[in-house]
C-alpha cells in the first residue's frame, strides 16, 4: 500500500513517467493490446542492432524481433526497440519492460536457470584471431611466439592464456585497457595478431583497415557461443511464437524460398512448402497466429540467409562469412525443425 | 598589477579626469622579468606543439564529402559530423516528427531567455514554467491533439540532455529546499530524515543510483507495475540533484544572521512566512556561485545516462561513430559533443556571473 502511494506520488511528480499495468496473462494478449512488440536492443552494435541515420533500427537481432512483429501483426514496423546496457537486459525482460530479448545474448546455464527461457540460436559466435595475410599464418598452431593485442578484463584475455598454454605457443599478450587502443595498436604493427569476438573482428577489418583483404580471421579455439533471443519464464505460447518465427526464417532458406520468389512458390506442389506458406492451413492456428505468418515473414524480411547477408554477411560492410551459421545442409549448425 | 594601481592612484590629481595608465611595452610585458620570460617561452612551446592538432582540426580536415572513404586521409573528418548531425542531435526520434523536439528546444531556449532577468521572477513565472514543461512533454510524447505517439524509448539526443538537466534541477530544487530546512530544523524526526537522505544520496555515486533506478527498482516494484525507463532515470537524477542542492542551500541558510529571524518573530511574522520571505531570499542570494556549480555538474552528469541505455546526445554520437561506412571518427564526434556541452555550461556560468554582480550591486545600493 505504501509502495502504491509512493508510486502515485512519483507519477504526479513527473508526467514523463507512464505507468502500464503488466497483465499476468499471456504475453500475446498484452502485445496485441499494445499494438507492437517491444524488444531489448543493444546500445549500438553495427550488424546486430543499431539505429541508422534516420533512427531506424537495423541488424540481425533487430530483424529477429521484426520477424515476430510480422508473425503477429503482419507488419515489420510494429516492433519497438529499447536500448539496454549489458547489465540491464535480463532484468528488463524479467520485469516485463520488454517482450523479447534479442541482444547478442549467449545461451548459458546460469541465465537459463535464473528466470529466462532461450528460444532458437540466431548466430553462432567464436573467439577469433586476426593476422596480416602477408604473415602466412592461417591457423592457431602457426602462431608460435606471436604477440597478441588484447583488451584487459575481457574474456578473450583468458582465451589467449588458455590457447598459449595448451598448444605451447608462447604467445605474448600486449594488453590495452580500451577497445580503440587495442585496435589501433594492431593496425600500427604493435603486435602480430588481434584477438576478440570474430564478428567484432570482421567489423574492425571492414572499418579500420586500409585494405580489408590484407587480413585473415580464424578461430582461436574449438568453443563457440550460441547467441539466442530469450523470453520470460512462464509463457509457453509466447516462447512457441518466437521459436517458430525464427524457424520460419530458417525453413524458408532450406526450402529455397526467398523474398523475391515467394509468390511463385505459392503454387508449389511440395506439400511441405504448401504447409509452410499456409496454402494448406493449420500451422498458424496452432500457435494462435495467422496461417500466413511464415509467408508474411519471408515476404517482408526474406529468409535467414538473406537476412544474414544483408546485415552482417556479404552484402553488408561487415562481410562476415556464413561459417557455422550456414544451414546444416551446407555444413553449418543452423538446423530448421520440421515445420508442420 | 600592484605597481599599475599605485601609478594610477598617484596620477590622480583631478578625479574628473580618467585615470592615466602607464603602458608597458609588449616586449617588456612578455620578457620583463625572469618569470615572465620563462612563462612566455613555455606558452610558446605549448602553442608550437599544438600545430599538429591545428593541422588535423583545420588544414587537413575534410569538411564536406559524400564519400566516407575520402575521410581516411589523416585529417579530421568534419564531413562525418555534417552527415550525422541529425542523428547526434535528435537520436532515434522519428525524422518525420522531428519538428517536435526542435520546437521543444526552441521552447526551452525561449523560456530560459525569458527568465533571465530577476525582475520577472515570481509565482507567475513558475506557473509558466510548469505549463511549458507540460507542453514540452506532450509535444515529445504525442498521442493527443492528433500528434503521433512517440514512446520514450525513441526519444534521444540533445532534447533528452536538456530535458533531463532542466527537469532534474527544477524538480530537485523544491525538494532541496525542504531537505535543507529540515536539516536545520528543531524537529528531531524531520532533521534525521533530511540528514539520512542527504548523506545516503551523497554517499552513493550517481552511476550507482542510476543502476538502482534502472535495474533494482523495477524488480522491487509490486508485480503489475512498471515505470518508464526514462522516468526512472529522471527520478535518480532528481534525487541526486536534490541532495547536492540541499547542501548548497544549507550553506546559504547558515549565512543568514539569526537576528533576521528573531526580528521577524518580534514583529509577529509567522514562522513559515519569515522563512519564505526573509530567510530564503537572502540565503539563495549568497549561494549563487555554488548553485551554478551544481547546475553545471548536473548538465554534464546527464551524459552518464548512457550506461543505462538512455539515448542522450553522447550515446547517439557514440552510436553514430560506429557506422562502418565511416573510418571510426570517434574523436570528431566527441569533440563535437564536448563543444555543445561547453556552450551550454559556459552560458550558465556567464549568466551566473552577471546575476551575481547584479545582486551585489543591489545590496550595496
Amino acid at each position: 500500500m505504501i509502495m502504491k502511494t509512493w508510486m502515485m506520488a512519483a507519477l504526479a511528480a513527473s508526467a514523463m513517467m507512464s505507468a502500464t499495468a503488466v497483465h499476468a496473462g499471456p504475453t500475446l494478449d498484452k502485445v496485441k493490446a499494445r499494438g507492437s512488440v517491444v524488444c531489448g536492443a543493444s546500445q549500438g552494435t553495427v550488424g546486430f542492432g543499431a539505429p541508422d541515420d534516420k533512427g531506424y533500427w537495423k541488424g540481425l537481432d533487430v530483424e529477429t524481433c521484426r520477424a515476430v512483429a510480422v508473425a503477429i501483426f503482419g507488419d515489420k514496423d510494429k516492433a519497438e526497440f529499447v536500448p539496454l546496457s549489458g547489465q540491464q537486459r535480463i532484468p528488463a525482460l524479467q520485469t516485463g519492460e520488454i517482450d523479447i530479448l534479442p541482444r547478442t545474448l549467449t545461451w548459458t546455464l546460469q541465465r537459463d536457470a535464473n528466470g529466462i527461457n532461450f528460444t532458437t540460436p540466431t548466430y553462432y559466435e567464436f573467439t577469433g584471431f586476426m593476422v596480416a595475410k602477408s604473415s602466412g599464418v592461417t591457423k592457431v598452431e602457426d602462431m608460435t611466439g606471436a604477440s597478441v593485442c588484447v583488451q584487459t578484463g575481457s574474456t578473450t584475455e583468458v582465451v589467449v592464456n588458455d590457447v598459449s598454454t595448451r598448444l605451447k605457443l608462447e604467445l605474448n599478450p600486449v594488453v590495452f585497457d580500451n577497445v580503440a587502443a587495442t585496435r589501433q595498436a594492431f593496425f600500427s604493427g604493435r603486435c602480430d595478431a588481434l584477438i576478440t569476438d570474430a564478428s567484432a573482428l570482421a567489423s574492425v577489418r571492414a572499418t579500420q583497415s586500409t585494405n580489408a583483404d590484407d587480413y585473415v580471421i580464424f578461430p582461436a579455439n574449438k568453443y563457440m557461443d550460441a547467441l539466442t533471443p530469450a523470453v520470460r519464464h512462464g509463457d509457453d505460447q509466447w516462447l512457441d511464437i518466437v521459436n517458430w518465427s525464427i524457424q520460419a526464417l530458417l525453413n524458408a532458406e532450406l526450402y529455397g524460398i526467398t523474398q523475391a520468389n515467394i509468390d511463385e512458390m505459392m503454387s508449389s506442389d511440395d506439400p511441405r512448402v504448401k504447409r509452410f506458406l499456409g496454402v494448406e492451413p493449420g500451422n498458424g492456428k496452432a500457435l494462435g497466429l495467422d496461417d500466413k505468418f511464415a509467408y508474411n515473414i519471408v515476404k517482408q524480411l526474406g529468409n535467414y540467409g538473406e537476412m544474414f547477408d544483408r546485415n552482417v554477411g556479404a552484402n553488408s560492410p561487415l562481410k562476415i562469412e556464413r561459417g557455422p551459421n550456414r544451414l546444416f545442409s551446407d555444413g553449418g549448425l543452423m538446423f530448421p525443425l520440421t515445420f508442420q | 598589477m600592484s605597481t599599475l594601481n599605485m601609478d594610477a592612484v598617484g596620477a590622480l590629481p583631478n578625479p574628473s579626469l580618467p585615470p592615466r595608465r602607464t603602458r608597458k611595452s609588449f616586449v617588456q610585458l612578455l620578457f620583463g622579468d625572469l618569470v615572465s620570460a620563462c612563462l612566455t617561452v613555455a606558452v610558446g612551446a605549448l602553442l608550437l606543439s599544438m600545430v599538429p592538432v591545428l593541422n588535423w582540426a583545420v588544414f587537413d580536415a575534410i569538411w564536406t564529402t559524400n564519400d566516407p572513404a575520402a575521410c581516411s586521409q589523416g585529417g579530421a573528418c568534419w564531413a562525418f559530423i555534417v552527415a550525422k548531425f541529425r542523428f547526434i542531435i535528435f537520436g532515434t526520434y522519428p525524422p518525420d516528427e522531428q519538428w517536435r523536439p526542435l520546437l521543444v528546444m526552441g521552447i526551452i531556449l525561449a523560456m530560459i531567455l525569458g527568465s533571465l532577468s530577476p525582475r520577472l521572477w515570481g509565482a507567475r513565472l513558475i506557473y509558466l514554467w510548469v505549463f511549458a514543461v507540460v507542453v514540452m512533454l506532450v509535444l515529445m510524447a504525442g498521442g493527443v491533439f492528433g500528434l503521433e505517439p512517440v514512446s520514450t524509448s525513441k526519444w534521444g539526443g540533445l532534447p533528452i540532455t536538456l530535458l533531463l538537466a532542466l527537469l532534474s534541477l527544477g524538480l530537485g530544487f523544491p525538494f532541496a529546499i525542504f531537505l535543507a530546512l529540515g536539516r536545520r530544523s528543531n524537529l528531531p524526526i524531520a532533521r534525521m530524515l533530511s540528514v539520512l537522505t542527504i548523506e545516503l544520496v551523497r554517499g552513493l555515486p550517481l552511476v550507482g543510483l542510476l543502476f538502482v533506478a534502472s535495474i533494482l527498482l523495477p524488480l522491487l516494484l509490486p508485480a503489475g507495475w512498471s515505470i518508464d525507463k526514462l522516468g526512472r532515470t529522471l527520478a535518480a537524477l532528481t534525487i541526486f540533484a536534490a541532495a547536492y542542492l540541499a547542501e548548497v542551500i544549507r550553506g546559504g541558510l547558515q549565512g543568514v544572521p539569526s537576528g533576521q529571524v528573531e526580528a521577524a518573530k518580534a514583529l509577529g511574522i509567522p514562522g513559515w512566512k519569515a522563512v519564505a520571505h526573509i530567510v530564503l531570499p537572502q540565503a539563495l542570494q549568497k549561494v549563487i556561485p555554488p548553485l551554478t556549480n551544481t547546475a553545471i555538474v548536473m548538465v554534464k552528469n546527464t551524459s552518464l545516462v548512457l550506461i543505462v541505455g538512455v539515448f542522450d546526445m553522447l550515446s547517439a554520437s557514440r552510436v553514430a561513430a560506429t557506422d562502418p561506412m565511416w573510418p571510426a571518427p570517434f574523436v570528431e564526434s566527441y569533440v563535437f559533443v564536448a563543444l555543445i556541452y561547453f556552450v551550454i555550461c559556459f552560458g550558465i556560468s556567464h549568466y551566473a556571473r552577471w546575476l551575481e554582480s547584479r545582486v551585489q550591486a543591489r545590496s550595496y545600493r
